[in-house]
């Protein structure tokens, strides 16, 4: 009997059969083909002459990885001075799910109707966003993706939306530049757009910003998110960010995060401006 | 294909009204890097910069620095190198100097100017002696690039990729370069997403390189970029020091880093004529248009801006042969018989410029990072560009969307095309393309769309034509981007610069 077959294809968790595969979420490892296996693929290039010794010292080092059992699969030497490996082995490492926090900037995303109406009843106005892919980052894909009328992958973007006014300045904005027009443009939200991550250079680019905003003084009354290929929610608010979203984000994710901030700020008290 | 061809000449033609009428702070720093000036002020500002910069701050560049260098030499009795660094210490002011005759300047100009086109053209010579030595790989012609920032880290990562098989080494640019109105100076080794294009570090990969092509007994081309506010001076850079290859587009500059067009220009004509003269291969970048722009939709924007691109490179006396055009295989994987449509592009482009060594781009906008996947996108790639006989072949690397090469990315790259190469190297002339079929089609009609693009373009003019945002979807005006300030207009009949005659090989001034 295949797992899962006396429940119709579908696993019960309250009715195990025999057999039923059944991780415990609290102790979580990696699955090659059975349960806790840990099984686990890397590679990786050391800076040694191919040979055994080097097979050795790899091995090794998968084990202080935390792998056991170990297999130096592939070896190559990639050059003289360089030895290319592929290594198999089982993590003894697990971790437990179940109390596992990833926050994302929006749990329920906004439909562009939805969020065009929860505009206009809380705000009675349009909302004016900013948009920049900054410093030396020329990369506009991204930000254009968000932010222009034709969209993404079949998503409108947020200059399709009737709620928003949306100015895009475009890549390779200085972060001055783009504090000067949400001051000129009294702007509701600021989106941000870092796609070059090489030496850190998007954390040192959007900490400037902050720093910038905050000598403004326009921080606090304005939502401030950031986007890229190397961005997450969690990263972003350490950095000072109102929110982060990384790969596969739509305007809407983004649309919906600044409608619900403002409406909460709102309520709070902490919304300073009107129409 | 007539009919592009004589809608890109019009285009072009047109343009070159406005290029020759004017000219620029860059080409007028690479006419004083080619009289002999190089290094940098006690403040690490370059000494090109500073003679240019004084001209122009007097409104007298219109004659072109030439035309000061020499009268200061002539006045003074130094080098020209001795002479700029008086300037650089605030000791002369090369427009306050009395005047000397005319003819004397061109005299002492001409003088200095045949030194350094000697130089340059010893290293042409020297290319062809080492390729009639060593020997080159079989094209296409494999390509990786090298981006660590740190100069020394590039040499290793440079040639441990020609061990593995490598014909062709760039280092990539650190970000932000191109906006830089100057070129750096010395070797540096730090950079972001690349390694700053300075004289110094083109000399110190350009060794390592040809000591590594001893060992592998194959001549290995180095590559870098002209493309940003110095074109011109980094083309002179590329002759001195014997680069193979050199990024040069006519309108990438424009496009996707926001350079004034009328800059970009007058940038790219008179830095070809560097790359022309030096025997190096320009590689156009009109690809790119594709990460912005739709690949099927825009299939015949590629090829439009190709006959640009060809059109500019003759004027500035760049012949086919080193013409690199580009295209790119980026079309997304979602779509049923894409792989055909690749193919119809790549033998279009063959056949239309059949002496030219067409640049290959791989996919990049639709890699992720299921690496696994990525190989396979790359092979595919690798399958059309030896079917179709591409020139030169950039690799694809299965991290592309993560970061820049590691050493063994570059290493499974270079196995992964060495292998389709070889398994399939002449696949492509046993096979033919059926009459009517959706290859055949498809390349007709990206030929008539062509066509019909190039034909409103010369009605539009090529400035107007890209405001309107024809090429990537992007718009540019005439007047905005960086760079505008540094164009200057010629003062007619007293502007003087002795190396357009000189590049131009006695072709009209
Ligand atoms: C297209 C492209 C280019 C084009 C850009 C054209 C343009 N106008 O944008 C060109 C050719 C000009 C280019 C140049 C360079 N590039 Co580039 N490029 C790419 C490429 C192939 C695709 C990027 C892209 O368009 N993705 C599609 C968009 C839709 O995805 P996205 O940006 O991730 O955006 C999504 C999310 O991240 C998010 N998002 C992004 N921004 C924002 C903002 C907000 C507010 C929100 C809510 C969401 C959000 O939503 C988007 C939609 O889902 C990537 C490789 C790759 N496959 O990713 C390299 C890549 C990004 N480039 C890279 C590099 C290094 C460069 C250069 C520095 C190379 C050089 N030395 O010359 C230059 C320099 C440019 C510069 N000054 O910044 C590296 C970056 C490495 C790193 N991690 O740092 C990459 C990864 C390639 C590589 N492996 O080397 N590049």
């Amino acid at each position: 009997m295949k797992p899962g077959q006396k429940a119709g294809g579908l696993i019960n968790p309250d009715q195990k059969p025999e057999g039923l595969i059944s991780p415990d979420l609290t102790r979580v490892m990696p699955y090659g083909d059975s349960l806790n296996d840990g099984a686990v693929q890397l590679s990786f290039t050391l800076p040694v002459p191919p040979g055994a010794r080097a097979k050795e010292a790899a091995r090794q080092l998968a084990e202080k990885m935390g792998l056991e059992q170990a297999q130096v699969v592939h070896m190559e030497g990639i050059d003289p001075r360089f030895t290319f490996f592929v290594v198999y082995g089982r993590s003894r490492h697990w971790v437990d799910y179940s109390i596992i926090k990833a926050p994302q900037a929006v749990k329920q995303v906004m439909s562009k109707q939805d969020v065009d109406a929860f505009i206009r009843t809380k705000f009675g106005r349009r909302l004016r966003i900013v948009g920049a892919c900054i410093e030396s980052d020329a990369h506009t894909v991204g930000i254009d993706a968000i932010l222009n009328m034709k969209g993404y992958n079949g998503h409108k973007g947020l200059e399709s939306y009737h709620g928003f006014e949306v100015h895009n300045l475009g890549a390779q904005v200085p972060g001055a530049q783009v504090a000067a027009k949400a001051i000129q443009v009294d702007a509701d939200a600021i989106l941000i757009s870092q796609v070059v991550t090489q030496k850190d250079i998007h954390l040192t680019n959007l900490t400037k910003l902050v720093e910038i905003l905050e000598a403004e003084g326009i921080r606090e009354r304005i939502v401030l998110a950031v986007g890229g290929p190397r961005i997450n929610h969690q990263l972003a608010q350490e950095l000072g960010y109102d929110a982060g979203f990384g790969p596969g984000t739509y305007a809407g994710d983004v649309a919906t995060f600044i409608v619900e901030e403002l409406a909460t700020r709102l309520e709070t008290g902490t919304e300073q401006k009107g129409g | 294909m007539n009919k592009c061809r004589e809608a890109a000449g019009k285009i072009v033609q047109e343009t070159q009204k406005f290029i020759e009428a004017h000219t620029t702070t860059s080409v007028e720093r690479a006419v004083a890097r080619l009289l002999g000036i190089d290094g940098v002020d006690s403040q690490g500002v370059p000494l090109p910069n500073l003679v240019v910069e004084q001209v122009q701050q007097a409104g007298l560049l219109n004659k072109g620095i030439a035309y000061w260098l020499a009268n200061g030499v002539l006045a003074l009795g130094m080098t020209v190198q001795e002479l700029a660094v008086r300037v650089g210490e605030g000791q002369v002011n090369l427009v306050k100097l009395p005047s000397q005759g005319i003819q004397q300047i061109r005299e002492i100009c001409a003088g200095l100017a045949v030194n350094t086109v000697k130089e340059i053209s010893r290293q042409r010579s020297r290319r062809e002696e080492l390729l009639r030595e060593l020997g080159e790989g079989q094209q296409p012609y494999l390509y990786v690039i090298v981006a660590t920032g740190n100069i020394y880290e590039d040499v290793i990562q440079a040639q441990a990729a020609v061990r593995q098989g490598a014909d062709i080494i760039a280092v990539i640019r650190s970000t932000g370069q191109s906006l830089l109105d100057y070129v750096p100076y010395g070797a540096t080794t730090e950079g972001f997403g690349g390694t700053f294009a300075t004289r110094e570090n083109f000399r110190i990969m350009r060794k390592a390189l040809d000591e590594v092509a001893g060992e592998v007994g194959r001549y290995v081309r180095l590559t870098n970029y002209c493309s940003g506010l110095c074109m011109p001076e980094i083309a002179v850079m590329g002759a001195l020091e014997r680069l193979d290859v050199m990024l040069n587009d006519s309108m990438y500059g424009i496009i996707f880093r926001d350079i004034n067009m009328q800059r970009t220009f007058v940038d790219q004509y008179f830095s070809r004529m560097i790359n022309g003269y030096s025997g190096i291969v320009i590689n156009t970048g009109e690809d790119n248009y594709l990460t912005t722009a739709d690949a099927v939709e825009a299939a015949h924007t590629v090829l439009a801006s190709q006959f640009i691109n060809e059109q500019f490179a003759l004027v500035s006396g760049v012949p086919e042969e080193q013409m690199g055009l580009g295209h790119a295989f980026e079309i997304t994987p979602e779509l049923e018989d894409g792989f055909l449509l690749e193919l119809a592009q790549a033998q279009l482009v063959r056949e239309i410029f059949p002496k030219a060594p067409i640049k290959y781009m791989p996919p990049t906008k639709f890699m992720t990072g299921n690496i696994f996947q990525g190989q396979v996108q790359n092979a595919l790639f690798n399958v059309a560009s030896i079917m179709t006989g591409q020139g030169i072949h950039l690799l694809g690397m299965l991290t592309e969307a993560i970061h820049t090469p590691f050493l063994q990315d570059r290493y499974l790259s270079l196995e992964n095309a060495r292998y389709v190469f070889k398994t399939m190297r002449h696949l492509g002339e046993e096979l033919e393309f059926k009459e009517d079929g959706v290859i055949q089609n498809r390349a007709g009609e990206v030929l008539l769309k062509a066509a019909g693009l190039l034909e409103e373009i010369a009605q539009l003019g090529l400035m107007t034509a890209i405001s309107k945002g024809y090429f990537g979807d992007i718009s540019r005006q005439p007047d905005g981007g960086k760079g505008l300030s540094g164009v200057i207009r010629k003062a007619d009949s007293y502007y003087y610069n002795p190396f357009i005659k000189l590049f131009m090989r006695g072709r009209d001034e």
